[in-house]
């Protein structure tokens, strides 16, 4: 008998993502670019998170008729995005057919208290996290993936840098604790014991971790892969760049070679203007979509 | 014998893993020099139109296919890897790039979509008891040439075959911890390599 939706085969579907490049588009033709290119799925949205940060109001999930479209037009799995807690568009997106959902930051939180219940849902989740408690939280709601923060739609890679060590580190600490700690960590971490132990049953975070929020060159891209990344979500970095086409391939080839300095070298040549970045201190904290939802 | 996991994109640890369960030395290929130290590789799932073009750019793909027609590698491939060996993509995107190595034809996302992807328990040919089979966006084989082996049926389709020394699953052995379709491959590259 077939069984749908277990938890294995939602983690499954982003262990087949490792390695491998997610790519923001808002148009069939961007998501024919990022497949050809060599990405592993597209995030379909309206805006990317370059364009939602200089609209401001409240961002919703896309228009379905768009995600159909480009659901039609690519081979390669098709992501998008929801408000945070907002289960009513999940459960909208996932009635779409899309093959993962990221309950996501970069949309305007739909409820300041819980997350999605993911558990419920057949489609599987990403969510974001700055540290390992935020990750292991979504984790226990159902999330089979997990990616930075880091500070979408600037083009500054420094948030997913601190997300990604921090996450990084607080693992170590899971791991070098003696066992009759784990309790006064997990009440620090705010995450259940069991969660923990999971984490030094398998060695590191449960689920596969990508990089997030801000990565906009291919060194960007070999630097989270250098720390720890299993993958590269790209959102503003692409197509607001002078030459997206170039940026795509460069993007997923030194995402493959983050360890050989040689490809890094050749596929970094002559890609033109990258997007224009912003640096944190001129963002205020109403500015920060990571603080969103923790 | 030494047994290499392609290293491109892709469930690369967890077939890593696997193997060094099996007591088998293993090594992760991403490039022409640790393929030619290896007498079987397996190429993971993954997605297979990213693994495919990454391949052919960085010359994998030439090297593969050079060493199976000369005989000495043993290949195995899961899902994305299944798409990669078939001579013919019944769907495949124009251009897809294939190592155009097993006499069959598969289709790709045959199941459906994400939501669409299931375990369940599968008959294996060859084996006594059934296995948990997980299936994620997977393709099946819609046809097979004279020398091809199936080893694996559902209602859909073919969902694993062998051709002499090329192994193919639309399924993921890699994600249970049954070991089973791993150390069949390793018979495979062991009957070979002697």
């Amino acid at each position: 008998m077939k069984e749908q939706g277990t938890y294995r085969v939602k983690k499954g579907m982003a262990q087949m993502q490792k390695g491998g490049v997610i790519m923001d588009v808002t148009t069939v033709e961007q998501a024919r670019i990022a497949e050809n290119a060599g990405a592993v799925a597209v995030m379909a949205l309206e805006r990317v998170p370059a364009d939602i940060r200089a609209a401001g109001g409240v961002a919703r999930m896309a228009d379905p008729e768009m995600i159909l479209k480009i659901m039609d037009a690519v081979t390669i799995p098709v992501m998008a995005k929801v408000r945070i807690g907002h289960f009513a568009e999940a459960q909208i997106i996932e009635e779409l057919g899309v093959d993962y959902i990221d309950e996501s930051e970069v949309l305007t939180p739909a409820d300041e208290q819980y997350h999605i219940n993911k558990h419920l849902f057949t489609v599987p989740f990403v969510c974001g996290a700055r540290d390992l408690g935020e990750a292991l939280r979504r984790i226990s709601e159902g999330a089979a993936m997990i990616r930075t923060k880091g500070e979408p739609g600037t083009g500054n890679v420094v948030e997913a840098v601190r997300h990604m060590r921090r996450v990084m580190d607080q693992i170590r600490q899971v791991l070098s604790k003696k066992e009759d700690e784990l309790v006064d960590l997990a009440k620090v971490m705010g995450v259940s014991v069991e969660m923990l132990e999971e984490v030094r049953k398998e060695d590191r975070l449960p689920v596969v971790n990508f990089a997030a929020g801000g990565i906009a060159s291919p060194a960007d891209a070999s630097l989270m892969m250098q720390l720890g990344s299993d993958g590269i979500f790209v959102g503003s970095g692409i197509f607001k760049a002078a030459n997206p086409e170039k940026v795509a391939e460069a993007i997923v080839q030194a995402t493959l070679h983050y360890d050989d300095p040689k490809v890094l070298a050749q596929v970094s040549k002559g890609l033109g203007e990258a997007m224009p970045g912003v640096e944190m201190s001129t963002l205020t904290s109403a500015d920060r979509m990571q603080e969103r939802g923790i | 014998m030494k047994i290499g996991v392609l290293s491109v994109q892709g469930a690369v640890t967890e077939h890593l893993r696997h193997l060094e369960q099996c007591n088998v030395e293993s090594i992760a290929v991403k490039n022409r020099e640790t393929l030619q130290q290896v007498s079987g590789l397996i190429i993971p799932g993954g997605e297979s139109t990213t693994i495919g073009k990454l391949i052919s750019i960085f010359g994998l793909a030439d090297s593969i296919r050079k060493r199976s027609k000369e005989g000495n590698l043993a290949i195995f491939g899961t899902c994305a890897g299944m798409i990669l060996m078939a001579r013919d993509i019944s769907d495949g995107l124009p251009g897809q790039p294939s190592l155009n190595l097993m006499d069959v034809q598969v289709k790709r996302n045959a199941f459906g979509r994400q939501q669409e992807s299931f375990e369940m328990e599968l008959q294996f040919n060859s084996l006594d008891h059934p296995l948990t089979a997980i299936f994620i966006r997977a393709p099946i084989i819609e046809k097979t040439g004279s020398g091809v082996t199936i080893l694996a049926s559902l209602p859909e389709g073919i969902v694993a075959a062998r051709q002499d020394n090329l192994l193919a699953t639309s399924f993921h052995p890699e994600l249970v911890k049954d070991l089973r379709i791993h150390q069949y491959f390793i018979d495979m590259c062991h009957s070979l390599s002697s």
